[in-house]
């Protein structure tokens, strides 16, 4: 494989395909690669182990030979740290510092297993050696994730041969913007940062907004406590998602982007920031793209840590240097946005569906996915659940599927009790509704919240009151304060049911938290303080059992919640 | 802890110069750069120097109140001293369900200090996050920008006595 320093500015489309050409010839693929996680894993001591490896293989002389890779996410996120082995993609799991050399010695030298680090199904008590043949992979479908695992993300040659940078090419080459946003508007995709908004609109919105300059925005504030999708793809396939945003620029007619990324995110922050000089010494970004007429450049703004700036009115107020609180509507973004010119806001995911929509066309992406929303959904599958990690399904699956198929169903043989599904604006689904199918829309639609992909898992230990108090606690914390319902709303609420979890509830609690929900979803401005609420809601609707327990009967049905006894 | 660091800093005079130098990149350049002006006197200082706020108004074209009202609404940005240390434990709804209550009063009782907090010989600061987006490995604390997953209290006093030494 190239080294970056190789990389020279490309001036035409042939000179992208040419190089590309050469950078696959240059590839061996029967050459022993070890990719190690060098994203969530690094909680796990990843750099650590990538490090010991990397001693290891130059002491015993093989570096020629073998090819140490930092990756993205490889999604098995509860098996932290995961590596895997090219060229047969053996699977390692819960690796430490004192295996690497026995992995040097066993599997890259001779080709043998090693029994003790392979993945063994908890259900079934089979093994698995190799990555393909796992469970948690075989449900699943992933085209978002394709490259996030595998490639170098800090390396372009990786991303350019696996077939990088071809959607810009094809649209440079063969279409106009307005054929462009037809392409994604035939193909259904809808936002994926929460509220699945028809993107092709949205850029058709932007698109025939009358001004000579327009902005883009890539929406990476990944706000949602228990989302880390946006993260790992920030980290594990940053080009994607710029070429995402070049079609998009194109297509609406933008010559400059930013990407607004939460405070938290560093190394994403890191991995962009490389991605894109690269992509401007290669002369993917900047003026005169591949020698053609369009010219786009990328900034990143760094958040400076809140939740609300995650609404996209808000963000718009937080890039021009303001305290971010969102903006009345309309105008939309789409009209009047960034430094009040047309601009448009699409999230993390999204962009990163862009390219292969377009390099595949809209016949094979719209045949992934439901009646009503297609393509794949990225997942942040977390909590009480035996195979945490990052999953991408075709939208329309069943939860149940999810949750005991590929999550592999709840540890310590405890009892399910409820998922939460996309984040804080989202429901809290019991058992009995865990047949519905994962889908923008809410339950009394069909489908559930399935809103930025969060699904967290809860089992018998957990107390939903003490959920609802917690989202509630939550809101009232990252409340902007700009307009009173939320601001006052959530803080209500929140003492409400401080109440109740402290066994001080009253009869008419119940009813007021219902009333004070409505009033957030009815006078809030934006789209954070009308939703915030829901979690009560839901909590109420299905395990208003627990709620009665701790107002009539003074006590948490599993013993979480301290109740003083003593009143 | 915090109000008597407040006292304890406010007669001690901040180097300018320091101040200065990020300033003069910014020249004139208007209210879009307030935020990277900001991270950068926070990184340099460890806090937002009160002094700071009207050099930051004029070299942007601004009103002070409106360099302080984006000081104090995002949570990055602090006016007073931060630890040589500081502990973010996650309190995202993940962590939540997996007992990140538990892992905060661990550091609570081993570092003595309550949430927003700094110590008094300026070595640990503690805070609490909405998420830091490793849920897969909760409860999750992060040290200097060290992410540390599948934490317990005992995990967790271990690594804070380890910081506590070194």
């Amino acid at each position: 494989m190239r080294k970056d320093e190789d990389m020279t500015r490309l001036g035409s489309v042939e000179e992208l395909n040419i190089y590309r050409e050469s950078i696959l010839a240059e590839t061996d693929p029967n050459k022993i690669c070890v990719r190690i996680c060098m994203s969530g894993c690094r909680a796990y001591g990843a750099e650590e182990i990538r490090v010991a490896f990397n001693e290891e293989i130059k002491e015993k002389g093989l570096e020629d030979r073998i090819e140490i890779r930092k990756t993205g996410c490889h999604g098995f996120c509860s098996r932290a740290p995961v590596i895997i082995v090219d060229p047969k993609g053996i699977f390692y799991q819960q690796l430490t510092v004192d295996d690497v050399e026995e992995v040097v010695l066993e599997t890259l030298v001779k080709g043998n297993i090693i029994d003790r680090l392979v993945y063994v199904d908890l259900k079934t008590g089979k093994r698995f050696p190799f990555t393909r043949d796992i469970p948690f992979y075989k449900e699943q479908t992933r085209n978002v994730l394709r490259n996030c695992g595998k490639i170098d993300p800090t390396n372009i040659s990786h991303y350019i041969a696996q077939d990088g940078y071809s959607a810009l090419t094809k649209i440079l080459s063969t279409m106009s913007p307005r054929q462009a946003i037809e392409i994604i508007e035939k193909s259904g995709l809808r936002g994926r940062g929460g509220a699945g908004f028809p993107t092709g609109k949205k850029w058709h919105f932007a698109q025939i907004a009358d001004n000579d300059t327009k902005y883009l925005i890539c929406n990476a504030s990944e706000g949602d406590p228990g989302s880390f999708k946006d993260r790992a793809l920030l980290e594990g396939d940053p080009h994607l998602i710029l070429e995402g945003m070049l079609v998009a620029g194109y297509a609406i007619g933008a010559k400059a982007g930013y990407i607004y990324i939460k405070a938290e995110y560093s190394l994403a922050v890191e991995r962009l920031k490389t991605a894109i000089l690269q992509a401007e010494e290669s002369g993917l970004l900047g003026e005169n793209i591949l020698g053609s007429e369009f010219s786009f450049e990328i900034k990143v703004k760094e958040g400076a840590g809140t939740y609300v700036c995650g609404e996209e009115t808000a963000i718009l107020e937080a890039i021009e240097g303001r305290r971010g609180v969102p903006r009345p509507r309309p105008p939309f973004p789409a009209q009047s946005g960034l430094w009040n010119k047309p601009t448009n806001i699409n999230n993390v995911e999204t962009y990163a569906n862009i390219p292969s929509i377009i390099l595949n066309g809209v016949d094979w992406y719209s045949n992934i996915g439901s009646e009503r929303s297609k393509g794949t959904k990225v997942l942040s599958l977390t909590g009480k659940i035996n195979n945490a990690g990052l999953v991408e399904v075709p939208i329309g699956i069943p939860l149940r599927k999810v949750i005991f198929d590929i999550g592999g169903g709840i540890p310590e043989g405890k009892r399910f009790k409820a998922i939460q599904v996309g984040g804080p604006p989202g429901e809290c689904i019991p058992e009995s509704l865990l047949d519905s199918l994962l889908d923008f829309g809410s339950l009394e639609t069909s489908g559930s919240t399935m809103g930025s992909g969060v699904i967290i898992v809860m089992d018998e230990d957990t107390c939903m009151v003490d959920i609802a108090r917690f989202f509630l606690m939550l809101a009232e914390d990252e409340s902007c304060g700009f307009c009173s319902p939320c601001r006052l709303g959530t803080r209500q609420m929140k003492d409400i049911l401080d109440r109740i979890v402290a066994g001080k509830g009253e009869d008419k609690d119940i009813e007021l938290l219902t009333i004070l929900e409505r009033v957030l979803k009815d006078a809030s401005l934006c789209g954070y303080g009308q939703t915030c609420a829901i979690p009560v809601l839901t909590t109420i609707r299905y395990f208003q059992d627990e709620y009665k327990a701790h107002i009539h009967q003074k006590m948490c049905p599993v013993g979480r919640c301290k109740i003083n006894y003593n009143l | 802890m915090t109000s008597s660091l407040e006292i304890a800093t406010a007669g001690q005079k901040i180097d300018l110069n320091r101040l200065e130098s990020i300033l003069s990149k910014y020249y004139k350049r208007g209210r879009d750069a307030l935020i990277s002006v900001l991270q950068e006197v926070q990184v340099e200082y460890g806090r937002i120097p009160q002094e700071s706020i009207e050099p930051i108004a004029d070299t942007l074209n601004l009103f002070p109140s409106e360099v302080y009202g984006v000081v104090t609404f995002y949570p990055q940005f602090s006016l007073t001293p931060q630890g040589k240390c500081t502990i973010q434990a996650c309190r995202g709804t993940t962590c939540h369900v997996k007992g990140a209550d538990k892992i905060i009063s661990t550091i609570e009782n081993t570092t003595k200090l309550k949430e927003g907090e700094t110590s008094s010989d300026l070595k640990f600061t503690f805070k609490t996050v909405t998420c830091v987006g490793t849920c897969a490995l909760a409860p999750v604390m992060v040290i200097n920008n060290k992410f540390l997953g599948k934490l317990y209290p005992k995990k967790v006093a271990d690594i804070l006595s380890q910081y506590e030494k070194g």
